[in-house]
């Protein structure tokens, strides 16, 4: 799939990600959107998986730590075949397969989190063991600015840079919004870059509604990271990107637009026209 | 719930200097006057309610009270270390008040889920613990307990009773009185109890202090040996408590509440009742199986 592809594919992503929050009511739309590129970067180019095995023992793993921004994830296992278009519509629903935060049934997710900064821990686990045993595969995982609030992101940024584990690559959402705040005005963070770098970890940082950005940043990390760090990618993203009015905006964490403003969101994202 | 608890948690940090309020990241909004009226001890943290206890201990040290406002299974399952030695342990005041109750955010899935609330609280003893049913027994009951030197955790819940029941801090209160057994009414049960009894020969205790556990009115109350106890977290989580009570008494008792086991459903609240027998019919069933038989 080339760049214009993967573009217009995260287009119809969001859209549908928004339609199906728009239908049940509820979400993160706006944490699901500051790092919807990534997530199309990995599961269209970066990630080595088998779309008609997705339990393929030697696939590459995703841990979704902020797991809120799951609902992001269900587009993109439909489009790859692993769960239908009726999930998507039952989306929140009783007896559904799909809702606010993943677990562990639905194919595709290797680890269901919700509580904030527990993923990652996982995460390093994962690389660890597969490091242990001698597999080439990579763990893959996308961490939230708020998140990085949580003592446990630390406790496993330190045990994955002491432990080396170069097969770890981390995504660093730095959308600079938490629930209800500027990130920076509740407990500065920054510098991210130096924080992470002084835990033993190879750091880039990077526009993250950038594929290309996104795609070569993680090439670039594995041909110039020789002493097998684990990699963070911090990725510079806009929460709420792709519809306007939702952009940058506290208080629209976990909110959904409706009637006219879910017209007009979905209108932005090429609903009208495509549909 | 929520608005009265910003209501008497505003109230009292604008009129005790000696007080402090710390958030998670959530109840910005509705905090945000006392966040800029009083900005040197009205805090948003962040998220990470485990070290945030441990700061507020810290704070407690040093004679200020700390309010503490979170999602239920963030404060008292993440942060459960900290709550036991940081406040238990030292015997420090403090004031934990969450929502979410067991599964308010129902949609969220199970990660944000808290049935095992009072399970948890009851392994920490000295933390007492208050679930009002109504907005009106919040004021209550915070108002009798915030500066009571004691830790204190306040279960809130979306989905309150519809009337106002006589309550106090560490008191059961008589709703009404039967010959058949007794059926205690927890936090927000209460409603759904009382539809469920109707005109049933019982008496109903209603319980908004979990711990301490008011045995003793269940003990002047207790006819025909026979106990349903309602309750909107695990069933059977009081049991201990109400054994303790009536230990050297023989009683049949029957539990209805949340179900032991991971929910992994998404769905409403209220669908979830209905899935765990949870509403009026259902408790009525229970009701005539259990008194008539």
């Amino acid at each position: 799939m080339n760049l214009d592809e993967m573009n217009e594919k995260c287009r119809q992503l969001k859209l549908k990600t928004l339609q199906m929050c728009v239908k049940a009511g509820y979400g993160h739309v706006t944490s699901a959107f500051s790092c919807s590129e990534i997530l199309v970067a990995l599961y269209y180019n970066l990630m080595n998986i088998d779309k008609n095995n997705p339990s393929w023992e030697e696939r590459d793993r995703f841990v979704m730590s902020k797991n809120h921004a799951s609902i992001m994830l269900y587009p993109v296992f439909e489009d790859l075949g692993w769960i239908n278009q009726n999930d998507l519509n039952d989306f929140g629903q009783d007896d559904s397969l799909l809702g606010g935060h993943s677990k562990m049934s639905i194919v595709g997710v290797d680890f269901a989190g919700g509580s904030l900064g527990i993923g990652l821990g996982v995460a390093c686990g994962m690389a660890y063991g597969n490091k242990a045993d001698g597999k080439s595969l990579k763990t893959y995982c996308i961490i939230g600015d708020g998140e990085c609030y949580e003592g446990s992101i630390w406790e496993s940024a330190m045990f994955a840079g002491h432990n080396k584990l170069s097969n770890l690559v981390v995504f660093l959402d730095r959308n600079r919004l938490c629930m209800t705040a500027v990130n920076e005005n509740i407990l500065s963070q920054e510098s991210l870059f130096d924080k992470w770098r002084a835990f033993g970890w190879y750091v880039d940082r990077i526009d993250g509604h950038d594929i290309a950005k996104i795609i070569s940043a993680v090439k670039k990390s594995f041909s110039e990271n020789v002493e097998g760090k684990p990699v963070c990618i911090i990725c510079d993203t806009i929460k709420g990107h792709g519809v306007d009015f939702m952009e940058d905006q506290v208080f629209m964490h976990g909110w959904v637009p409706k009637g006219e403003k879910a017209e007009i969101a979905l209108k932005q994202l090429g609903g009208a026209e495509n549909e | 719930m929520r608005k009265q608890m910003i209501d008497s948690v505003s109230k009292v940090i604008a009129e005790n200097e000696n007080t402090s309020l710390f958030l998670v990241d959530i109840g910005v909004w509705g905090f945000r006057d006392v966040l800029k009226n009083y900005s040197e001890r009205a805090i948003n943290c962040g998220i990470f309610e485990d070290g945030m206890i441990s700061i507020a201990a810290g704070m407690s040290l040093s004679g200020i009270t700390p309010f503490i406002y979170g999602i239920s299974p963030f404060i008292l399952g993440r942060a459960y270390d900290q709550l036991k030695l940081d406040f238990c342990y030292q015997k420090l005041a403090g004031n934990f008040i969450t929502t979410g109750a067991a599964y308010d955010f129902s949609k969220l899935g199970y990660s944000h889920y808290c049935p095992e609330d009072i399970e948890l609280a009851r392994t920490m003893p000295g933390l007492e613990f208050i679930a009002a049913g109504t907005p009106k027994e919040f004021e209550i009951l915070f108002n009798s307990t915030w500066n009571d030197g004691n830790p204190t955790y306040y279960r809130l819940s979306n989905y309150c009773n519809k009337f106002d029941a006589k309550v106090a801090f560490g008191k059961a209160a008589v709703i009404k009185k039967g010959s058949k057994g007794v059926v205690i009414a927890v936090s927000t049960m209460l409603d759904s109890v009382i539809e469920a009894c109707g005109d049933e020969d019982v008496t109903i205790l209603y319980y908004t202090t979990l711990v301490p556990f008011d045995g003793i009115t269940l003990r002047e109350n207790l006819v025909n040996e026979k106990i349903l106890l309602c309750e909107p977290h695990f069933e059977g989580a009081l049991l201990p408590a109400i054994i303790d009570s009536v230990k050297d008494c023989a009683v049949k008792i029957k539990c209805v509440g949340v179900p032991r086991k991971i929910n992994r459903n998404y769905g409403t609240k209220i669908e979830k009742d209905i899935c765990f027998g949870l509403i009026d019919k259902d408790i009525r069933l229970e009701i005539r199986k259990f008194f008539n038989n």
